[in-house]
């Protein structure tokens, strides 16, 4: 598919700093929802407890989760704005793939998780697969 | 880490994460091919078009999803769900090769090939990194972790 403005494409650094707009708004977007479900605790529990409104409470009463919800839709926009000035077989894909590298950075550093050797290998696979996939 | 691994419900949860968001990404897009071009001098078309069917089974799928995934989110690793649930754009490869009888290059079927491994190694491991009990972690995962050990 070809951008919507083909006769001014970007150059290679202002591409680049689109696909890391987008990338980097959906990884913090991505982290502060999980940081906002992982301070709420396990939904199944809190719904066995206090019932579906006991868990939607949960959820909708926490600003971790709004914040990640409007980095989220940063994102989309910025995955808009991309998509204006750059095609979709590049833009789409690669912020797609590079999205789980981040993720698994960000997800070590700020939610100290536990990122070991199996989990940087399947990034990478689903990540190289996810390009492949979409290009 | 400990290895702590989802119960079958919870399996069936990723899986609605992973078909949720393509499933209802193609339900948008096949309803909005079928309607004449929408003007934006014209926004109550748009409204219009959530009530037909296509459209509406879309929004209910992306909602689905996004519940589903913040489920998956509360007693999983993000680094778990996110490889885990990116098996969904495999199943909408093979239903496009299957059902639509669409081509499939060779650069796809290996983009499937690697995905689906990198998706069996992630859930072969634990879905969620143990804490030790005096760290300051939210009380709800600490609360899974032990509900957690006593299933096992």
């Amino acid at each position: 598919m070809m951008p919507a403005h083909p006769g001014a494409s970007p150059g290679a650094w202002a591409a680049a700093g689109m696909i890391a707009a987008v990338v980097l708004t959906s990884t913090a977007g991505e982290v502060l929802t999980a940081a906002a479900m992982k301070s709420v605790g396990d939904l199944d529990e809190i719904r066995a407890k206090s019932g579906m409104k006991g868990a939607i409470r949960a959820v909708v009463t926490s600003p971790l989760l709004f914040a990640g919800i409007f980095f989220l839709a940063l994102s989309f926009f910025s995955l808009l704005f991309a998509l204006n000035h750059l095609s979709l077989s590049l833009a789409a894909p690669a912020s797609a793939s590079l999205t789980l590298i981040t993720n698994s950075i960000a997800g070590k550093i700020f939610l100290h998780e536990n990122v070991d050797r199996r989990r940087w290998m399947s990034a990478g696979l689903v990540c190289i697969g996810v390009y492949l996939l979409a290009h | 880490m400990a290895h702590i691994r989802p119960t079958p419900r919870q399996y069936m949860i990723l899986g609605l994460v992973a078909l949720g968001a393509p499933l209802g990404d193609t339900c948008l897009s096949r309803g909005m091919t079928a309607l004449p071009p929408i003007s934006l001098t014209d926004p109550m078309s748009l409204v219009h078009a959530i009530f037909t069917p296509w459209i509406g089974a879309g929004i209910a799928l992306l909602i689905g999803f996004f519940a589903s995934y913040l489920t998956a989110l509360s007693w999983a690793d993000l680094t778990y769900v996110l490889p885990a649930t990116a098996f969904g754009n495999v199943i909408v490869a093979l239903f496009a090769r299957f059902w639509l009888h669409e081509t499939i290059s060779w650069q796809r079927w290996a983009g499937i090939v690697l995905i689906t491994v990198g998706v069996g190694f992630v859930t072969q491991g634990p879905s969620l990194t143990e804490r030790p009990a005096e760290n300051a972690a939210p009380s709800g995962v600490q609360e899974h972790e032990t509900a957690e050990g006593r299933a096992r």
